[in-house]
């Protein structure tokens, strides 16, 4: 694990003091900034060892991006559609939680750094350590205990894989992986 | 009020017809609103004849009531989610539907005839129920908002046969791509305004040039990516009369037949006023629009990301009559100094940033703004997103530029100092606050301590919103504000160390605004339960994100969001589960 010092986190710390101070009294202000939602470090991201990397690359190049929710405060709609001059890839990933049925806490995958249905099955098998088994569009995910299922933006609980890759990462909101008892209503043999 | 206070006359032995043509004359809402407290009869005659209603928060109160108290209802404006939605901070789904609204009149028989919605959801069923539900319909307006598809907008196109305006602004609509402007029946005559820029989808061509040839009336145009130039040029031939046009794509070949023909058609359009587009652009082609920018009073390249300084420049050097111009940061400090010795009636400017998430990247600095306020006394409208400001700019910006009614400064590092002093900008705002005394909305930003709320809380006595973020160092910040800014209506405060003494001494405030946003403060559970108690009349919100349950917070623990806001109607029924509602 590399050390505080290594991951230059004081130079994207936002704290109310000035640059290139270490103000103990700055620091006691900054307790509300610990909390704001600022983009994960690269030691707490995701498992996917493609997003990691291009994670630490961008926290810890000089140039870097204070990457804090909501700021600057710029409408979605104008941060989605506005086409930068650059076409590097963009900061802006689909960021969806992730939680399974029995684990104490949520993770957060990039759903723009998969290509497909597979790459990003594989993934969640890593993190969380499961088998999705089969998929077929007749009876879902076939022989597994874990079945990824998907919010879409209508708030209804769909099966992950039934519909086209790009109308899926432009509608899932959320993941969940459900206990293959409780999935039985989409379809799914256990 | 017209009469003068002669005593002998008695407004009540008029009979109501008269009084109902007088207080058509009244057209604000404030003033209405006083009207109807004057005596019971006055009450009666403006409840009946008031037709445009303004609902700055669709929770304030609920539909049924609205209908009751306002059944020759007309027009509806509907705001939804509170401001700070638009940057990501409110969850989806926490609510601001459409639906119940329309439910509720279409089973009253409200004779509805104008819709504007601004952040709210808006479902497919909701524009089908719309569509059927109002023969006389005429206008809907939707901004920022989202829930529906092209299929809602077939049903608006199909079913409202006296549909003049559909005006789609900045909304995330789901595209499936079907033929939803093939809609418009071929009787459909009556369009005036038609925007869909912010469509993402292919369209039918052949369909929009024989919905443009039949509308003598459109005189508003903006087209979405998908609509090619060759298009356009056919478009203008229709419409020579357009007073407001955005073009799709703007990108073409300048040695083509289509790019000579539009230049001709350019030219017969001598109404033109207001442009906006250039979503795709190819830079080297902007000439063939410097015939019309001498006539142009709205200019609004803000998504023309295609297009680099240079040719900014060299456009804006013919718009002299421009009184309002959206621009990118690509302009420069340079690029706004063309703008102020050729914009002279400049009233509103708006630079965004081309590049949002490199802090290090803006291209416009407090040099900029400056060279603007020196060539543009007339501005009253700013919305600046730079790299950096200091206090001395500002203070020249307020001598300078006296009628600011919006000024809202973005910085890009939310708490960057002065870079040549090293100081706070607190002098700067104060400047531009104590000479501005018409400043009716300002948002803050850069390194600030609780010194610039002091002064906003003595001299912004119009202020009636605020933005602040990364700001203060204790309770006093806000206080300063709660007490100071008689007019405030809205507040939104984020990441500032702002906590439950400001939230709590200012209790008695909250009603008079319409709300307060609070996230990521000081501010404590306990604290929040305790002012929802102490006022019935207020809905106190948490967003609570994390899946913790009730049980297991304490009193003493921060919540991360709150939102506050005065209503009639109680507790809001549609919350979601992550919404507390103390």
């Amino acid at each position: 694990m590399a050390s505080e010092k290594d991951l230059n986190l004081e130079a994207t710390e936002l704290r109310l003091g000035l640059p290139g101070t270490s103000d103990e009294s700055a620091k006691n202000q900054m307790s509300a900034t610990p909390r704001s939602n600022k983009r994960a470090l690269p030691e707490e991201s995701m498992s996917s060892n493609a997003t990691a990397s291009k994670n630490c690359d961008q926290e810890t190049t000089p140039h870097t991006k204070a990457q804090v929710v909501g700021w600057p405060p710029i409408r979605s709609y104008r941060k989605n559609n506005l086409q930068p001059k650059k076409s590097e890839a963009e900061p802006s990933g689909i960021y969806v939680k992730v939680s399974m049925d029995g684990a104490p806490y949520l993770r957060k995958i990039d759903l723009k750094v998969f290509k497909g249905y597979t790459e990003l099955l594989k993934a969640l098998e890593d993190m969380f350590k499961f088998k999705a088994g089969e998929y077929s569009e007749r009876e879902g995910y076939n022989g597994s205990e874990f079945v990824p299922t998907y919010e879409d933006k209508y708030g209804d609980w769909m099966l992950v894989g039934d519909v086209p890759w790009e109308m899926f990462t432009n509608s899932c909101k959320k993941l969940r992986i459900m206990k293959g008892s409780e999935a039985r209503g989409l379809g799914c043999v256990v | 009020m017209f009469w003068g206070s002669r005593k002998t006359i008695n407004m009540n032995y008029f009979p109501d017809e008269v009084l109902e043509h007088v207080f058509d004359f009244i057209r604000s809402h404030k003033d209405r609103n006083s009207v109807s407290l004057v005596c019971k009869s006055w009450y009666k005659i403006e409840k009946y004849s008031r037709q445009k209603v303004f609902l700055g928060n669709c929770y304030s109160i609920g539909p049924e009531r609205l209908i009751a108290r306002f059944p020759g209802l007309k027009s509806l404006t509907l705001k939804g989610k509170p401001h700070f939605a638009d940057f990501n901070l409110v969850p989806d789904d926490w609510g601001g539907f459409l639906y119940p609204w329309i439910k509720a009149m279409a089973k009253s028989r409200i004779g509805l005839e104008e819709l504007k919605l601004k952040r709210m959801v808006v479902s497919d069923k909701s524009l089908e129920l719309l569509s059927k539900s109002f023969p006389n319909f005429k206008s809907l307006v939707l901004v920022s908002c989202e829930g529906f598809t092209t299929d809602g907008l077939a049903a608006i196109a199909s079913n409202c046969r006296f549909l003049k305006e559909l005006d789609l602004q900045e909304n995330e609509v789901e595209d499936h791509r079907g033929h939803w402007l093939s809609c418009f029946p071929e009787s459909c005559t009556s369009l005036a305004s038609l925007n869909f820029a912010c469509l993402k989808g292919e369209i039918n061509l052949a369909s929009l040039e024989r919905l443009v040839a039949r509308s003598p009336n459109l005189k508003s145009l903006r087209l979405n990516r998908a609509v090619p130039f060759d298009t356009l040029q056919r478009l203008l031939i229709r419409a020579p009369q357009l007073v407001d046009l955005g073009t799709g794509s703007y990108v073409h070949d300048p040695s083509s037949e289509a790019y000579n023909k539009f230049k001709a058609a350019i030219q017969s359009c001598k109404s033109i006023r207001s442009l906006s587009g250039f979503l795709e652009v190819a830079p080297c082609c902007m000439s063939a629009i410097y015939p019309i920018c001498e006539n142009l009073t709205f200019l609004n390249l803000s998504y023309a990301a295609g297009l680099q300084s240079n040719e900014l420049t060299k456009l804006i050097q013919h718009c002299k009559r421009l009184q309002r111009l959206w621009i990118l940061d690509c302009i420069g400090d340079k690029g706004l100094g063309v703008v102020a010795s050729t914009c002279n009636e400049l009233q509103e400017l708006r630079v965004f940033p081309s590049d949002p998430f490199d802090a290090g990247n803006a291209a416009v600095t407090e040099e900029g703004l400056v060279l603007v306020s020196e060539g543009c006394p007339k501005l009253n409208s700013l919305l600046y997103f730079c790299q950096q400001m200091t206090n001395a700019a500002l203070i020249t910006v307020a001598k300078n530029c006296t009628n600011f009614i919006r000024f809202r400064l973005c910085i890009l590092n939310p708490i960057k100092p002065d870079p040549v002093t090293n100081q706070p900008l607190d002098e700067g705002f104060g400047a531009i606050v104590r000479s501005c005394k018409g400043l009716k909305r300002l948002s803050l930003s850069g390194l600030l301590t609780d010194q610039v709320f002091y002064y906003i809380g003595m001299y912004a006595k119009k202020l009636e919103m605020l933005s602040v973020a990364f700001a203060g160092e204790s309770d006093k910040g806000m206080l300063y504000v709660l007490n100071g800014c008689k007019k405030l209506r809205k507040l939104e405060i984020r990441d500032c160390p702002f906590g439950d003494a400001a939230l709590l001494e200012g209790m008695g405030k909250y009603e008079t605004m319409r709300s307060l946003w609070m996230s990521t403060c000081e501010v404590t559970l306990g604290a929040c339960k305790m002012l929802a108690k102490k006022m019935p009349n207020l809905n106190v919100e948490i967003i609570n994100e994390t899946e913790q349950t009730d049980s297991n917070l304490d009193d003493s623990q921060k919540v991360d969001k709150m939102y506050l806001y005065r209503t009639l109607v109680g507790h809001r029924e549609d919350a979601p589960e992550f919404v507390w509602l103390l």
